[in-house]
């Protein structure tokens, strides 16, 4: 019997062409398994073999959606695969977006089953979890060894046309399809355990968790800009040079508010990035470019604005759980409402 | 963070490359940016160049911040 053909996708840094100076790079195709793909290829032993790897830069592929898009399609289309497998992503935010975006569209367009896997908090994953079967990784690729079998495994069961089992059994993020199967214990019995569980005080896992929609109702519009005092919040990492409150550049645990009183523009000589999931070089070398105190300035010199809010407020987006970011957000909005800001420009590289 | 300023009563602006990830997460005012390492920039440009290319993008957050919105909004540039 012949192998199932596999197309990996998987950007620069697995692909080990470079780290973020090399986000920039176009797709580009490889034979055979490369990386991750390599671990794959144990995996499937003698039953699929991955044909041809296409390496993308991160950034690429994100400034240029509709043409990345197409040319991967294309590079995928040569080969016609049995599967498409992308990543896994883990927690990296660029690459869950590419791996969510072009599994979807070798999937709608090309008709061939795909496969990614993701941290359930990359923004990947709740874009695309309902349309893209998405394994459930760590948030970094110490995960990998964990991720990769069972990926193997639920792949080889797609290119083989077996039934998917439910999200607990397989290993991959709930995608809202309901799939029905037998459990060891029966309901009563379940129910409960998880209720004693409850009442001692024990963790639990409900069976059927409440959808979340957290979305907030947008504040009205600000009525004379002119008179407004405008602040500017940023996740691109932008701190004094030397970054003083030693703000990390993953995951950060922490924010800073950084005066900008009485000044005009930002230099390399005062400013710099702590961000380490992009390439600083061009953030290092004006941080006007991330949070734009230059043209604010000169506004509020016009009388465009009312006024610059004398601090800026400052954290790293890169791999930051949401719960750190929310908890960040709330202890600025309320230094924010105390200094009677009226509105906020908020940047994220 | 922008979600949670927002809550607290203070209208938000979120200016960034890759929009489909501020929609998901939920901002309500967006503009998109040049790219992901200098969203409010342009190297490549000679520099009165890329200062007239902010203005142009801090002018589109002021407009958008001005402008009332019943739901999420991307104010194209």
């Amino acid at each position: 019997m012949s192998k199932f053909k596999v197309v990996h996708y998987i950007n620069q840094f697995f692909g080990q062409v470079g780290g973020e100076e090399m986000a920039h790079i176009p797709a580009e195709k490889r034979e055979g398994p490369a990386g991750p793909g390599l671990a794959f290829s144990k995996n499937f032993g003698d039953e699929a073999e991955i044909v041809a790897t296409i390496v993308c830069g991160d950034s690429w592929f994100n400034e240029n959606l509709e043409l990345a898009t197409e040319m991967v399609l294309e590079m995928v289309k040569e080969e016609s695969p049995d599967l498409f497998i992308a990543g896994p992503a883990f927690n990296a935010g660029r690459y869950g977006v590419a791996c969510g975006t072009i599994c979807d569209a070798v999937q709608t367009e090309l008709g061939i089953p795909v496969l990614t896997g993701m941290y359930v908090e990359n923004p990947g994953a709740d874009m695309f979890r309902t349309k893209v079967l998405t394994v459930s990784t760590a948030n970094s690729a110490a995960g990998m060894r964990k991720a990769v079998p069972t990926m193997a495994k639920l792949a080889l069961k797609l290119v083989k046309g077996e039934r998917i089992g439910a999200s607990v059994e397989e290993g991959y993020l709930p995608d809202g399809v309901r799939r029905n199967f037998f459990d060891k214990k029966r309901g009563s019995t379940r129910a409960l355990e998880m209720l004693l569980k409850k009442i001692a005080g024990a963790p639990f896992e409900t069976e059927y968790p409440m959808p979340t929609f957290d979305r907030v109702p947008p504040m009205p519009a600000i009525k004379d800009m002119t008179k407004a005092t405008v602040a500017i919040v940023t996740s691109g990492g932008i701190v004094p040079k030397g970054n003083p409150d030693r703000i990390e550049s993953s995951s950060a645990s922490k924010y800073g508010s950084y005066s900008i009183e009485g000044v005009d523009d930002l230099t390399s000589n005062t400013f710099e990035t702590a961000h380490g999931g992009h390439d600083p070089v061009y953030a290092n070398e004006d941080a006007d470019r991330v949070i734009p105190v230059d043209v604010l300035r000169q506004y509020e010199k016009e009388g465009k604005i009312g006024k610059l809010h004398d601090w800026f407020y400052s954290t790293t987006g890169n791999g930051t759980a949401v719960a750190s970011a929310k908890k960040f957000a709330a202890e600025i909005a309320e230094k924010l409402i105390s200094y009677d800001v009226d509105a906020v420009v908020l940047t994220s590289t | 963070m922008v979600k949670e300023i927002e809550r607290a009563g203070i209208p938000v602006v979120h200016i960034c490359t890759v929009t489909p990830i501020s929609m998901t997460v939920g901002a309500n005012r967006i503009v998109p940016a040049i790219a992901i390492p200098h969203p409010l920039g342009n190297p490549e440009l000679p520099a009165d160049e890329e200062y007239a290319l902010r203005r142009k993008l801090v002018d589109k957050a002021l407009e958008a911040l001005s402008t009332e919105v019943d739901d999420q909004t991307i104010f194209e540039v």
